[in-house]
């Protein structure tokens, strides 16, 4: 593993990672769980107390979304709208155009999809500071099936002008990101998970709208990671590691704007890239690492994310395996990427199914 | 007249209607030379409602032109942005920005865009065009300023052709579920859409109605609606100073006006929504207007 397609001198160094790519990221001490939703909820008490300018607004559930804290903490700032949500986004436009900072909840499903032209039209164009959050975000979102499965919501926030799209991959990321959501001053969307997920981070994490987070060093291979996949692409690469595959890990929470230079810098280490994202791969996040390869430095790469297919009911183990987002997906995925780097061929989607 | 800072008025003086009369009227001449200057572009929407956007413009809304983004302002939002020229036209006449601006309607790098752009123009309170979204916006407003303690109002402009949208229902149920007295729709119903439905067996150019009975649809959701002639200054007075002593529920004013209003060979046709403004359409237009 040492012919790194555009690498400089620096590529493969452990443990002293700098740069483009920041310090490798504090990890916690003890191992926990907790759901980024549940998170969600607790941070936006805690803000609702600090700062007064923010209010809520729920279309009818707020006891999944877990925006109940906010309704029973401050009844006088959150707002149900019903089973409503086109009017939701147009009433936050309404709120945030007076000064406050409206959190508009509902699932992702409903988030990007049945308000997409009030979000564009309202929101998005008029730069308004709303918060737009889909909670049940990904494959795994209690068996629901394809209508409540939402994974295109990457790609539809992603492609309009002036938005902010964060996908926080634990929920010490989602806690700070509700923070940091709140002095934006523009409009956002942020896309968290309804079931648990290890922590990922410990003491000291700071998470900051654009910043790269790497997770692990290394120079075989670039598995570059968004959202609810990242513990997923960590424990790809401990399969890696036990085969002698050093493989960098890269989260990049904030899905837009893209950290640019992270993603060239990443692909210039290492030479080979893997994508992986509880997404469609159809316009999410490796599609948006894709574009800026392509222009900046063509790099082998293949990407792991739902493919172009609909999503069904299920158990959450048998849905990640027959929809290919498990671990050993990802480490397959990188494997497949070193092969064609070795033989200099361009990847084969299929080898990797 | 004025509606400077803090002052709330009722009732309309036979000077004061003189005057919007006349106001009125070159809003309508500055929306024909607007469409003619660009070549075409929607008509019969911007001269039915130029009355009401005159009367909440130079009587009835707490405003300054010099401070548009003063916080105590009241806020409009004009929902049925295609008919934005009447509007610019508006604004023009109460000082916000020279009349000569109205001249660069509709161009590339224009402040004055087709339908409303509120990152153009500061003196617009919100993005519209894309139809039956100003509702929501207005409920937002009106949540606003009771969240803030505030007084002022908002006022949000309706067409009768885009209460098809179920998003106006939605954001007229979360209104009246809220009772917002502070929020104030006034609909401009002309009676006319861009195509709508023909009338079986009629000639073309007789149409449904966008929206039947509106005044019971409005009252069965819970909220005071004012059947009122729209083209008529005290009559739309009237309604905003009943709105404005309604507690308890938001009030909208069911405005009937005319499509094309004020020449004669626009008036009631459907085809006038958006269309061609030729030099001798112009010319009579502007003649039938006293311009």
């Amino acid at each position: 593993m040492t012919a790194r397609m555009g690498s400089t001198g620096s590529t493969g160094s452990t443990g002293s990672a700098g740069g483009t790519l920041g310090g490798l990221a504090p990890r916690p001490a003890v191992a926990s769980e907790q759901a980024t939703r549940i998170a969600f909820g607790e941070a936006l008490v805690e803000l609702g107390r600090l700062d007064q300018r923010v209010v809520v607004l729920d279309g009818d559930l707020a006891n999944s979304t877990k925006v109940d804290g906010f309704a029973d903490a401050f009844p006088e700032r959150f707002f149900e709208m019903g089973v409503a949500e086109q009017n939701m986004i147009g009433v936050a436009a309404g709120l945030a155009s007076a000064g406050l900072v409206p959190f508009a909840t509902t699932f992702a499903a409903f988030a990007a999809f049945r308000d997409l032209d009030q979000v564009r039209l309202v929101v998005a164009q008029t730069k308004l500071h709303v918060v737009i959050v889909g909670a049940y975000a990904g494959l795994l979102a209690g068996r629901p099936g394809k209508s409540h499965v939402c994974l295109e919501d990457l790609a539809l926030m992603r492609a309009l002008p002036n938005m902010t799209v964060i996908a926080p991959g634990d929920a010490v990321e989602a806690r700070q990101a509700v923070f940091r959501a709140a002095e934006h001053g523009g409009p956002i969307y942020l896309r968290l998970a309804r079931d648990a997920g290890p922590v990922l981070f410990g003491d000291g994490y700071r998470f900051r709208i654009g910043d790269p987070v790497l997770l692990r060093d290394g120079g075989d291979v670039a598995l570059l990671t968004t959202g609810l996949q990242t513990p997923r692409t960590l424990a790809a690469a401990d399969l890696l590691a036990a085969e002698g595959i050093d493989a960098l890990v890269l989260h990049l929470p904030t899905v837009k704007p893209l950290n640019e230079a992270a993603v060239v810098e990443a692909a210039r280490r290492t030479g080979a890239v893997v994508t992986t994202e509880d997404h469609s791969i159809i316009g999410g996040f490796g599609s948006a690492v894709a574009e800026v390869l392509g222009e900046r430095l063509p790099t082998r790469m293949r990407r792991v994310g739902t493919r172009d297919v609909w999503a069904e009911s299920g158990p959450d183990d048998a849905l990640l395996e027959k929809y290919a987002l498990t671990p050993r997906h990802v480490a397959d995925a990188a494997r497949a990427v070193l092969r064609d780097r070795a033989s200099g061929r361009a990847g084969h989607q299929e080898e990797t199914a | 007249m004025n509606s400077s800072p803090g002052n709330r008025r009722t009732g309309l003086s036979a000077d004061e209607t003189a005057q919007l009369v006349e106001l009125a009227g070159r809003v309508r001449r500055h929306v024909l030379r607007c469409v003619h200057a660009v070549g075409s572009g929607h008509v019969g929407g911007p001269l039915s409602v130029a009355d009401i956007l005159v009367v909440l413009y130079f009587r009835e809304l707490r405003l300054d032109p010099a401070r548009p983004r003063w916080e105590d302002r009241d806020r409009l939002v004009f929902s049925k942005g295609h008919a934005a020229a009447a509007l610019y036209a508006t604004l023009a006449e109460r000082g916000y920005f020279p009349v000569n601006e109205l001249t660069t309607f509709d161009e590339i790098g224009s402040r004055l865009q087709a339908h409303p752009d509120m990152t153009a123009l500061p003196a617009l309170d919100m993005s519209t065009g894309s139809l039956g979204q100003g509702l929501s916006v207005g409920v937002g407003m009106a949540l606003a300023a009771r969240t803030l303690g505030a007084d002022w109002r908002t006022y949000v402009v309706l067409g009768d052709g885009e209460s098809q949208e179920g998003q106006v229902w939605e954001a007229s149920f979360v209104a009246a579920r809220y009772g917002l007295d502070n929020l104030c729709a006034i609909l401009d119903w002309n009676g006319l859409q861009q195509y709508g439905w023909r009338r079986a067996g009629r000639p073309v150019t007789e149409r449904m109605n966008p929206i039947e009975n509106p005044v019971a649809r409005w009252e069965s959701i819970g909220w005071r609606a004012i059947e009122l002639d729209g083209h008529d200054p005290r009559a739309l007075a009237a309604g905003l100073d009943e709105a404005r002593a309604t507690a308890g529920r938001p009030t909208i004013l069911v405005a009937r006006t005319v499509k094309g209003k004020g020449v004669s060979f626009m008036e009631g046709d459907y085809r006038w929504h958006a269309g061609q403004v030729t030099n001798d359409d112009l010319r009579r237009a502007l003649a039938e207007l006293g311009g």
